[in-house]
């Protein structure tokens, strides 16, 4: 709380300077702007980045490295037993002291060591805050009064302000590509310390999944089995049924959007596409598993079929329905970018619309079908939330579609859904899960980029 | 004079050609039907889907009371301290003052067993507040549990054998008495709208999840706007043309199609194991799916920029404007009736995302209305997917009808971007 507050005043400061700084151009000029060199905003903005940033970052590091030296100080100071404990043991009691500090209740017993350390914690944190905001202050105030000073008509204060501007501009573009990387470091980096404990070969090729780690040391099955080919396989499975629903559908309602409509009805059905895409994929899941799942199973057991009541069908069915309107705008604009010359001189020489659209339109435009198709596979490879409700837990190594499968996503979601100790295997292997997604959607991705820049014609 | 017979031995007139042109006729009449019953066909998936939710969702909105003559006799509850007296035995009182005829035990606790607990609650709270009811009687339209809600909507078969249902044939006999008195009514669900989870599906409201949605929407709309339409114009206009340009872009474009269960795992690692931020709060959750909407809003902003033509850039920059000035002066206002309305189809896809929260740990159970991003919370999505996990009859309904709810807010979101890009749209 105190951290916010005194933020808040650094921040109120700087704003203080900005209007200062404004307000002594504005004066100098004497009611004319033009005679200076940079508008007065970029006076004020001069002195407010002069004020903050200096007092900002030296905030910001008193409470990063003061943090770490109060809790080095407590830790030299607690007995010998706490020191030498685990980390995890420390970890939990210092936080204890920490929220005991903080007024809230803490996760283990009372014991006069924790109160000892919530109070040093609580007179450490004190003194931390205090030496840390007046330092910031300080630079704040100097910097900003060197700043203020070299206010002049002829100064040029627009171009550090600018200058400061790009980099901030710079950092903000950085951040899409260290999202990247957090996304890569941080999955490969436990998907590593999963493989210490289970080989790789055993985790790409092995043909069973149970990661129930065992309670005792000497369970049946106590190591786990972390084969993930029926993962794949089943995934496999859900995708290829979704695509049977979802290719033919949204080719062949694009190929109806594009070809054959006239631009009223389009005005009707575009947006009925984009509502079936707006929709959540929780929605979808709820549909799938409390609706489609149990017709399939009393229309199968209608035709003396057993269908499971967590069947591949079902929410296959539904990923396909979910995945049709990506399907057709694809689709939609790999036929658009077919030249309407094309067209013309097809229909000029006496061939139907059907000839037109099956030999000349499809395959000047199967490049972009092509990579639209592999866009959609990748989207029914990484989508969660249908499978998580209506497909299984079961690891089943099957291809009979009316039996439960499971599915990479499934599993993610079951190993860290709930209470989780970090280092445990069963853990670990979420992420080893999530680099193969991560690096089977980032293929087909790669590959529908390729596909279209390699095959596509150029008509100019 | 004409002769017909060349002509009928003609390749394109014979009898043959006709037969050929009637064929390639129906095949062209088939392939249009058949694509259009591609789209009808979807059309059908959609009224199936929506008309679903909306029948098992509707009744969700509505709820079931029940009036009952309450007397707090001293015996039950003392005036000097009021909100420790026995209010289930207030209302067992009162239960049996209605049914006279009932006095074994197992038909008594059926007897309390109409009533919801927030009931007891309802009617403790209105004595601790007014000492001066004791001894008095009041009238009260009290919350009845899920079964007998169950059973005023019509969800319970009376025909079933009663071993087969969840109420026995006295307890319905009491309902159709309450009933035949006017004593039982049908009225709108506030609790649904704003109370928090619950265990018990009458008490339980989408309250809490919507507001912990606010709360996720603002902190991914205040971390991803900003920063995406910064990165963007870096790209758009300041970045220099190089090779580690063009890596952000397929980067970007990349980043846009990894999997969302992606970003879940990516904010485990980072934001809860690393950063230590806590767990299930919707802080975490917005900057996840701030993270997961940045593509977007980096997409939309490129092109809106691209959309404006150069002689505003040259323009602004003849008359002495710095590339900064250009930008902050002209380009960003021009952009920004688009930028928002690429925001809020960002915002609304955010809305709908479940998946990276349930990494988060924002699947907890939590009954209280989350106070501010820091405090535990689930979103709209993630209490339709637990809810859709409950067994009970009754949470059936609600969940059909946060799905509805849900729905609204995606519908309204998209309606606004509609309407703005429409009235502000800047036509060059």
């Amino acid at each position: 709380m105190t951290q916010i507050v005194l933020t808040l005043l650094l921040v109120a400061l700087a704003a203080a300077g900005f209007c200062l700084g404004r307000h002594r151009a504005a004066r100098l000029s004497g009611g004319r702007p033009s005679v200076l060199h940079s508008r007065p905003v970029y006076h004020g903005w001069f002195v407010a980045l002069a004020c903050g940033l200096p007092a900002i970052s030296l905030w910001i590091a008193t409470l990063v490295v003061g943090d770490w030296l109060v809790e080095s100080a407590i830790v030299a100071s607690l007995s010998q037993e706490l020191q030498e404990a685990s980390g995890p043991v420390l970890r939990r009691f210092l936080s204890d002291a920490e929220t005991l500090a903080a007024g809230g209740t803490p996760t283990m017993e009372v014991t006069p060591a924790l109160e000892a350390a919530a109070d040093a914690f609580s007179r450490f944190r004190a003194l931390e805050h205090w030496i840390g905001f007046g330092a910031a202050l300080g630079a704040g105030l100097v910097a900003s009064r060197v700043a203020f000073r070299r206010i002049d008509i002829p100064a040029r204060t627009r171009q550090p302000v600018e200058r400061v501007l790009l980099a901030v501009l710079l950092v903000a573009a950085a951040i899409s590509v260290l999202t990247t990387a957090g996304i890569v470091f941080s999955v490969l980096f436990e998907a590593i310390r999963f493989f210490d404990k289970v080989p790789v070969p055993d985790f790409l090729f092995g043909l069973k999944w149970s990661p129930q780690i065992a309670l005792r040391e000497d369970q049946v099955g106590s190591s786990g089995a972390f084969g993930a080919v029926p993962l794949f396989a089943g995934t496999l499975l859900v995708t290829v049924i979704a695509m049977a629903v979802a290719g033919p559908v949204g080719l062949l309602s694009a190929i109806y959007l594009a070809e054959y409509a006239d631009p009223r009805f389009r005005a009707v059905a575009k947006p009925m596409l984009e509502v079936l895409a707006g929709i959540p994929t929780v929605v979808y899941g709820f549909f799938a598993a409390l609706i489609v799942a149990p017709a399939l199973r009393s229309a199968g057991m209608g035709i003396g079929l057993d269908v499971a009541s967590e069947s591949a069908l079902a929410a296959g069915l539904v990923m396909g329905i979910m995945i049709i309107p990506f399907v057709s705008s694809l689709t939609d604009d790999a036929l658009a970018a077919v030249p309407a010359a094309l067209r013309d001189a097809s229909l000029g020489l006496g061939a139907t619309r059907q000839e037109t659209v099956t030999r000349v339109v499809l395959p000047a435009a199967l490049p972009g079908i092509v990579a639209g198709f592999l866009l959609a596979v990748s989207r029914a490879v990484g989508e969660t939330m249908i499978v998580v409700m209506a497909a299984g837990l079961a690891a089943n190594l099957t291809a009979n579609p009316l039996d439960t499968v499971t599915t990479v996503t499934v599993q993610i979601v079951t190993l860290l859904v709930g209470d989780q100790e970090f280092d445990s295997a069963k853990t670990l292997a979420a992420f080893a899960l999530g680099l193969a997604l991560f690096v089977m959607t980032l293929g087909l991705n790669v590959v529908a980029l390729r596909v279209v820049h390699r095959y596509r014609e150029k008509y100019d | 004079m004409t002769d017909p017979a060349p002509a009928m031995t003609s390749y394109h007139l014979s009898e043959k050609a006709g037969r050929r042109l009637r064929r390639r006729y129906a095949r062209e009449r088939g392939f249009k039907v058949l694509s259009l019953g591609a789209l009808g066909l979807t059309a059908l998936f959609l009224v199936i889907l929506l008309g679903s939710v909306v029948l098992s969702g509707w009744s969700g909105f509505i709820t079931t009371k029940m009036r009952l003559d309450v007397t707090y006799s001293e015996s039950h509850v003392d005036a000097g301290d009021p909100s420790s007296g026995n209010i289930r035995m207030v209302v067992l009182d009162a239960l049996r003052e209605r049914f006279p005829d009932v006095s074994d035990r197992r038909g008594l606790r059926a007897l309390l067993g109409i009533v919801s607990n927030r009931g007891f609650l309802d009617v403790g709270r209105e004595v601790a507040g007014d000492p001066a009811l004791v001894g008095r009687t009041v009238e009260f339209w009290l919350p009845v549990s899920s079964d007998i809600d169950m059973l005023n909507k019509g969800y319970i078969d009376r025909t079933a054998p009663e071993d087969r249902r969840r109420l026995d044939d006295r307890t319905i006999a009491w309902i159709d008495d309450l009933e035949a008195s006017g004593d039982i009514a049908t009225v709108f669900n506030w609790t649904f709208l704003t109370s928090g989870d619950s265990r018990e599906p009458e008490l339980a409201g989408i309250g809490g999840a919507v507001l912990g949605s606010f709360w996720v929407l603002l902190v991914t709309f205040l971390v991803s706007f900003p920063t995406g339409v910064a990165a963007a114009i870096y790209l758009e206009e300041f970045a220099p043309k190089r090779r580690w340009v063009d890596i952000i872009e397929v980067n970007i474009n990349n980043l846009a199609a990894v999997p969302s269960i992606v970003f879940g795992l990516l904010g485990l690692a980072v934001f809860l194991n690393v950063m230590h931020l806590p767990r299930s709060a919707p802080v975490v959750g917005g900057l996840t799916l701030a993270l997961m909407t940045l593509p977007t809003i980096i997409i939309t902003t490129r092109a809106s920029m691209k959309g404006i033509p150069p002689s505003i850039r040259d323009a602004a920059l003849g008359i002495g404007a710095s590339p900064v000035q250009v930008v902050s002066h002209h380009l960003l206002p021009l952009a920004m009736p688009r930028l928002l309305t690429g925001a809020i189809i960002g915002m609304a896809q955010a809305l709908g995302e479940t998946a990276p929260l349930l990494m988060i740990g924002m699947v907890a159970f939590v009954v209280d209305l989350p106070g501010g991003p820091a405090d535990a919370a689930t979103a709209l999505p993630v209490q339709i997917f637990l809810w859709a996990d409950s067994p009970e009859r009754g949470f059936v309904e609600k969940t059909s009808a946060a799905i509805m709810v849900l729905l609204g807010f995606l519908v309204a979101m998209n309606g606004l971007a509609v309407y703005l890009r429409q009235r502000f749209e800047i036509r060059w």
